[in-house]
């Protein structure tokens, strides 16, 4: 007997995401932290089982280590069921060659025989890359009733800004008459947010066709949705209203992480009928001392604050120290903070130490937003400039003596941790 | 690591002095610290002592605690062979379902200590709060050839003379043999007080239920161990870390502001060994402008507009513009209206306090909200 699933999803998670500099040097962009507790992974895949899919194929390439561990089973989003799945995808060997994910469509070509185990009558197609709460079900439905062989989740944005994106123009009908890749002068204002939905007999007969073509890139916007609109299929535009956000650049991850604060938030998070699920750290509660501060921010378990934190968001085992100020500011988990330490518009990957009265980025300029890699060690006192990038496991010290900052950089946040408790209570 | 040994948490004990706390759950459902229940504390010192067998005996009011273990994923207790027994109470030929003491709970539950593969059983209670793997005591009891090894704690009595609680003390000898024993006492002749833990061999545990089962004894403590003194060699294993008993709303109260101390908390939750417990997915806590919060612990799912200090503050509570919250527990749940002022109350789950509502208890007899109520 076959698996039947009505529904497959298929999430893009291959890319390299170079845009986010240090936060992916080690990881694939879709295991980038965000919003104190989450991943970027955790919306298409919460999205998915709260619209009853539950078998999700995990297209991976790209320092997949961390996406692995952080998928495992998919227990936490509901999907260790028996019949489906978060499963992880990547490239593999078959007879006697193999070959890497050459393009979104050449990900999906290279796993028909994993959706076909399935026999699906749709496949929806997602990238790792986005913050938005969507029920994919409703635009499934559309692509039902419509007859469609394509179906392209689009969203208005300001015309100036549309030669970002992938532009639709559309008929009365809603059907596609026109697909423009980033264009110079935009037709229409209907933009891609890269969430397709396919029927599966269709999608399957243009992979292998487009398998098949040399010239081809391998790419859904470049070479698919352009060969089922010139064969007339067809495409239909589902448009979604509400918040999305492609958060491929440091900006835009930041403007993301910031559109969570506020007693009205941009995009609502506390949602309990469609609740964004993710690894849960197991963590005591956050202990906020007589000597904090705190105004406008979000912070996760297991923090202990004791300095002034504004418009910031701070994830799981993150320490203030007293006299700290920490400001329009994503600190990602377990960085540590020392005394009189001043970070502004500064993105701190997971497990940073801060030294004393160091001082990193400034206020003001969106397009300097100071980026502190994996593991980065900032010796007391210096100064990291607005817009300035500290690699990832590097020790930032102008003195040649002090290299280390005596913080071994490997063992930085159990280290912070241990000299944190052995302090105890500073009050 | 502990392989040879399966957990027995005692999950029905009744403690009224609890009051209104303890109206809709047992003690072992008691939420403490902002996100635990006090089963946390025994439950994961056996899993991160290695022990992959643990019974819970529950009895009364049973539902928030079926609630909260679960499938015992949580500790990684879901596995294919052994894993988390919950073992509920049901009428029978020798009693009606109810326990007069472990002895009974034992003997109602015999069938899944028979079946245990196990060579060696840790006992344990279930209001007693403290944090330690058992492996040092398991290495305690096996070196000293122990028939039972008892876990204890120096219990400084000036602090406890408010009240007079179900405590055993121990007499110990200089080799550390129990040599005798006291039940609460006004005034003991020893610091040494039972933290109702036990290591104890399974099928020694297997005679002494029958051989008390026969007597008409139901008390573990006077039972199994007072009337076996001379009989078995029953050792003391002194436990020096921090332990609070769950036995009065004083003592609750206490050991709630006790985590204030970010040294006591880091120790008690997390250094060495974690404190695990059922994980919620809700979302980060959240301070909105207006917000000011002092020495306080606080939850995820929060959101703070109003002011807070020295409290502990659950899960999905929700502390209005205006409102001032001093001294309190705040159970999940709970809406805290506009300008209300709370000092000193213990608030329970799902709690409404509505615009401008003023409470006050004292620091020494705080004011007790039960669980839904609207004030």
């Amino acid at each position: 007997m076959k698996n039947k699933k009505q529904t497959v999803a298929m999430l893009l998670a291959g890319g390299q995401g170079s845009r986010l500099y240090a936060l992916t040097k080690l990881r694939a962009k879709p295991a980038v932290s965000f919003g104190g507790k989450y991943r970027i992974i955790d919306f298409p895949l919460s999205n998915c089982i709260h619209s009853g899919i539950d078998t999700v194929g995990v297209l991976t390439q790209y320092e997949p280590l961390e996406l692995n561990n952080y998928i495992g089973n998919g227990a936490p989003w509901d999907m260790d069921t028996m019949s489906g799945g978060a499963l992880v995808l990547p490239p593999y060997v078959s007879g006697k060659t193999g070959e890497w994910y050459s393009g979104t469509a050449n990900a999906i070509y290279q796993n028909i025989s994993f959706i076909d185990q399935y026999d699906p009558d749709f496949v929806i197609v997602l990238s790792g890359d986005h913050i938005y709460k969507m029920n994919y079900n409703w635009m499934i439905e559309s692509h039902r009733q419509m007859g469609a062989d394509a179906t392209i989740a689009v969203m208005p944005v300001p015309l100036r800004e549309a030669s970002r994106f992938g532009i639709m123009t559309t008929d009365a009908d809603g059907f596609i008459t026109e697909f423009e890749e980033k264009p110079e002068n935009p037709q229409s204002n209907l933009a891609s947010m890269g969430v397709y939905c396919f029927s599966w007999n269709v999608l399957k007969k243009y992979l292998i066709d487009d398998a098949e073509d040399p010239e081809s890139e391998n790419d859904f916007g470049n070479n698919i949705i352009p060969n089922m609109l010139n064969n007339e299929q067809k495409l239909f535009a589902y448009e979604f209203k509400g918040y999305w956000k492609d958060v491929g650049t440091i900006r835009s991850l930041w403007e993301a992480n910031m559109e969570l604060l506020g007693n009205k938030p941009k995009l609502n998070l506390d949602d309990e009928p469609w609740k964004i699920y993710t690894r849960n750290p197991n963590e005591p509660p956050q202990y906020i001392a007589a000597s904090s501060e705190i105004d406008n921010s979000i912070i996760c378990e297991g923090c202990y604050i004791y300095g002034t934190v504004i418009n910031s968001v701070l994830s799981s085992g993150v320490i203030v120290e007293a006299g700290a100020i920490v400001k329009d500011s994503v600190i990602m988990p377990n960085t540590y903070i020392g005394e009189n330490a001043v970070v502004e518009m500064t993105i701190a990957d997971e497990a940073c130490w801060i030294g004393e009265g160091a001082k990193i980025g400034a206020s003001g300029d969106l397009d300097k937003i100071a980026l502190l890699g994996k593991q980065a060690t900032i010796c007391a006192g210096e100064v990291i400039a607005a817009g300035q990038e500290v690699a990832t496991g590097e020790t930032y010290s102008t003195a040649k003596e002090d290299e280390t900052c005596g913080v071994n950089a490997s063992v930085v946040g159990d280290e912070a941790f241990s000299a944190f408790a052995k302090k105890g209570a500073t009050e | 690591m502990i392989r040879d040994a399966f957990g027995l948490i005692f999950a029905a004990d009744e403690i009224l002095e609890l009051r209104e706390l303890v109206d809709v759950r047992s003690v072992s459902a008691l939420p403490v610290g902002g996100r635990y229940r006090v089963i946390d504390f025994p439950l994961s010192n056996m899993v991160n002592s290695g022990i992959r067998n643990v019974g819970v005996i529950a009895s009364h009011n049973y539902s928030s605690l079926m609630d909260h273990l679960g499938s015992g994923k949580s500790w990684d207790l879901a596995r294919k062979d052994d894993g988390l027994f919950l073992l509920t109470p049901f009428a029978q030929k020798e009693n009606t379902g109810t326990y007069n003491g472990m002895i009974d709970a034992f003997k109602a539950n015999i069938d899944y200590i028979r079946r245990c593969s196990q060579e060696y059983c840790i006992i344990s209670g279930s209001y007693t709060i403290y944090n330690t793997p058992y492996n040092e005591m398991m290495k305690f009891h096996v070196e000293k050839g122990a028939d039972i090894t008892v876990l204890t704690n120096n219990m400084d009595y000036e602090k406890y003379k408010g009240g007079r609680y179900s405590d055993v003390r121990l007499s110990i000898d200089g080799d550390e043999r129990v040599t005798g024993i006291e039940f609460d006492p006004s005034l003991s002749l020893s610091p040494w007080t039972d933290m109702n833990t036990y290591i104890i061999r399974k099928d020694l545990l297997l005679y002494l239920i029958e051989d008390n089962v026969a007597k008409g004894e139901h008390r573990f403590a006077s039972g199994v161990l007072r009337d076996n003194l001379k009989r078995l060699k029953i050792m003391a294993y002194k436990y020096d870390g921090y332990v609070a008993r769950m036995h009065s709303v004083q003592a609750y109260y206490d050991f709630n502001m006790d985590l204030l101390d970010p040294q006591l908390q880091v120790k008690l939750l997390r250094e060495h060994s974690r404190i695990l417990t059922k994980i919620y997915d809700a979302v980060p806590a959240k301070y909105n402008t207006g917000a000011s919060v002092k020495n306080s612990l606080l939850s995820a799912g929060v959101v703070i507009e109003g002011e807070v200090e020295n409290s502990v503050v659950f899960r999905d509570v929700f502390i209005s513009k205006g409102a001032k919250v001093k001294n309190c527990i705040i159970m999940p749940g709970t809406h805290v209206g506009p300008d209300a002022e709370l000092t000193n109350v213990i608030i329970d789950k799902n709690v409404n306090i509505r615009r401008k509502t003023k409470l006050m208890g004292a620091q020494e007899l705080p004011f007790i909200i039960r669980k839904g109520a609207s004030v």
